[in-house]
């Protein structure tokens, strides 16, 4: 049997395309997608599922950092990925065995630097260009050893920051990944994190990756960003009121 | 606070108050797992739903879930509570109350004339001793019949908002997803933008353009921007065409507090609503958004399980006379419901809830990359709410929402389960497209060959 032909032989919607990202003007076959349109969100959906299960390279992202100065690896609470998907509260808190590591690397610093996998570690293959993009601007900031961190939600972050002596914390972290950007990453800086700080007491700059922000203009408005928190010695919300945030 | 217990298998499991058996007899979920509230045990589950079938209806008057002093949600529920309405049930335990709705002599005219006397605890605690199939037939013998400019809820149709949203709210973007989802036959709910900016001005912007669409094509349907309630009500006072006004709420004071809104705001909006009388055909104004999990993720759920919760939640939608309300079912993550089981199930739960308390309720039948869940899932659960009577579900271009980046039902997954189930959209949006040549004889969504079509909608395509 002949297949249904396609709905629209001479697309209509090639030109509407260009303002959206939008999946319009899919073909269909009854009210089904036709099959192309199925398989490529099938793919999408795929590449976005395995950059959530991905595990975190934690050997290979020391090696690249290594270079850049001291690295240290910790682990969250949360024992392995299904945990960590489920237990937000278990990916915030450290697991003993890293909080004695860090405890032992304990100093008077200005900024920690933690890079996190999340929720799509391969995003942190982008951390290592932040990182050495960010250090020359940072002249002056004592920065405490790169700590690496497994099964790690963003409030981690404070936890860590808090037994190493740090100031502030900027953590690189992996983003939740959508159908169109399976692998992002994120930053959120907090200034004097400590147990208990929320998402209102931190500055984020979102959507690292290769169709986005470049680590380098990441690293530019990082830079910028603690040093308006250093300035007025908060972040977050207050910080973002008083309208002193580069863009 | 009245302990209850059960013995199963010659164990003796004791809850202390009703909000710990609420908790306990609740159908496993990872979010009840997150606020160490849920059952430690299958045995233990089950023996709290014994418990729970035992308990009278009447108890949930006696024992509020979140203190009434403290909270303005309770107040709202015992304060406007209907007696009279209660009557037919209030001898009955839980468990006669699931078999009072699912028995052939309790009706539709039954079941409208007692909502008023039902509780969000009440329909809660049944639910919970509910399958699926229960689920689905309770739900179907209700109707939540609303009106604006279009009548949703009537047996037989199913309506579908149409979500054009973009990520950086283009006009022209929106406007290609609105003709894409127009010419499938979506947009009978609403056509309602999810904002990336909440600034006053880009959202009046977005308000301007959905309605002159609206206007030049003639769509007997209502518009929405989905921005803060504040938002909304400051643009009304200037006089920006506002038909729904939107917010999400929850089923505690302290997580409206975390949404920045209380009852007194969600009057002001909906008296200003009214005020504008836009609707041509009924005066539901009013669009609300719940989903469970909400207001544990607020630090706000009092230990109480996020299914009752967000049941409350329905008893603040239910007092403003909404013309939509739906349960954003998979929005929230994996922590709260993990996997394409538990959404399924929490979608199910929340329309039956929803529908038993008079609330004209919808799905947003959608999951986040995270979770255990796929398009099949999304099959399932949407194919299980059509077939239990929901007023409507949303419709996202290829069912992916680029702004918001997560999955939701696409316009053809709409089309399919209308087709499937002969389902019809609402009625006056049902002889618009007639009348544009989208719908065939035999009321099949047509090809769309530009020629064919009328001139206004043969431009926004050229």
């Amino acid at each position: 049997m002949k297949p249904p032909a396609p709905d629209r032989p001479g697309d209509p919607w090639s030109g509407l395309r260009t303002h959206t990202p939008a999946r319009i003007g899919l073909a269909r076959s009854g009210s089904a997608l036709a099959t192309k349109a199925l398989l490529e969100f099938r793919a999408d959906h795929a590449r976005a599922r395995d950059a959530v299960g991905d595990g975190l390279d934690e050997s290979a992202l020391a090696a690249t950092l290594a270079p850049l100065g001291q690295v240290l690896t910790v682990a969250s609470a949360a024992p392995d990925r299904a945990t960590y998907l489920r237990r937000p509260d278990l990916g915030r808190r450290l697991a003993a065995a890293s909080q004695t590591t860090l405890a032992e690397h304990r100093g008077d610093y200005d900024l920690a630097v933690v890079i996190a996998d999340g929720l799509s570690a391969r995003a942190t293959l982008a951390a290592p260009a932040l990182i050495a993009a960010l250090l020359p601007r940072l002249r002056g900031w004592r920065v405490a050893p790169f700590v690496i961190a497994r099964q790690a939600r963003v409030a981690l972050g404070d936890a860590v920051a808090t037994t190493l002596g740090a100031g502030a914390v900027a953590v690189l972290i992996g983003e939740r990944p959508g159908l169109s950007v399976p692998v992002s990453l994120g930053v959120y800086a907090t200034w004097r994190p400590r147990a208990g700080s929320t998402d209102a007491d931190r500055n984020c700059l979102s959507n690292i990756h290769a169709a986005g922000t470049s680590p380098e203009e990441a690293a530019r408005r990082l830079a910028g960003l603690l040093a308006a928190m250093r300035q007025r010695g908060l972040s977050g919300v207050a910080l973002k009121d008083e309208g002193v945030l580069l863009t | 606070m009245t302990a209850r217990a059960a013995t199963l298998a010659g164990t003796r499991h004791v809850f202390p108050d009703i909000a710990t058996l609420l908790a306990r007899a609740t159908p496993a979920r990872s979010g009840d797992a997150l606020a160490a509230i849920a059952a430690g045990s299958a045995e233990e589950r089950v023996a709290a739903q014994m418990a729970l079938a035992d308990t009278p209806l009447a108890a949930f008057l006696e024992e509020p879930v979140v203190p009434y002093e403290t909270d303005e949600v309770t107040r709202l529920i015992l304060d406007t509570h209907d007696r009279a309405a209660f009557a037919p049930v209030a001898a009955m335990t839980v468990g006669e109350f699931r078999e009072f709705l699912l028995a052939d002599t309790t009706d539709e005219a039954a079941l409208t004339s007692l909502a008023p006397g039902l509780t969000p605890e009440m329909v809660a605690a049944a639910v919970k001793l509910m399958r699926l199939s229960d689920l689905m037939a309770v739900a179907a013998k209700c109707r939540v019949v609303t009106r604006f400019r279009t009548t949703i809820g009537l047996k037989g149709r199913l309506a579908v908002r149409l979500q054009p949203n973009h990520p950086t709210d283009d006009p022209k973007g929106i406007a290609a997803s609105v003709l894409d989802g127009l010419l499938l036959g979506s947009g009978d709910a609403t056509i309602g933008i999810n904002p990336a900016s909440d600034s006053p001005a880009r959202t009046a912007e977005l308000l301007h353009l959905l309605d002159d669409i609206r206007q030049r094509l003639a769509i007997p349907t209502q518009s929405c921007v989905l921005a803060h309630v504040t938002t909304t009500l400051g643009l009304m006072n200037q006089g920006v065409p506002v038909d729904l006004v939107f917010q999400s709420i929850a089923g505690t004071e302290a997580a409206n507090a975390s949404f920045g809104i209380n009852l007194a705001i969600l009057a002001e909006a909906a008296d200003a609503a009214a005020s504008l009388a836009r609707g041509t055909n009924g005066d539901n104004a009013m669009y609300f958004e719940t989903g469970q999990g909400s207001a544990l993720s607020a630090g706000a759920h009092h230990g109480v399980d996020q299914q009752t919760l967000e049941a409350r939640a329905y008893a603040v939608a239910r007092h403003f006379r909404p013309l939509l309300v739906n349960t954003v079912v998979g929005f929230i993550g994996p922590e709260y419901l993990a996997s394409g089981k538990e959404i399924i199930r929490a979608g199910l739960e929340d329309h039956c809830c929803g529908k038993l308390l008079g609330v004209p309720m919808g799905c947003d039948v959608c999951y986040t990359n995270h979770a255990d869940a796929d398009q099949d899932d999304m099959d399932a659960l949407l194919t299980l709410l059509a077939a239990a009577g929901v007023n409507f579900v949303m419709g996202v271009p290829g069912a992916d929402d680029v702004m918001l980046g997560y999955q939701s039902t696409s316009f053809h997954d709409a089309l399919a389960v209308r087709e499937l189930l002969g389902l019809r959209p609402a009625p006056e949006f049902e002889s618009w497209l007639e009348g544009q040549g989208i719908l065939d004889r035999a009321r099949r969504i047509r090809p769309p060959e530009p020629a064919s079509l009328p001139g206004p909608l043969r431009r926004l395509l050229a």
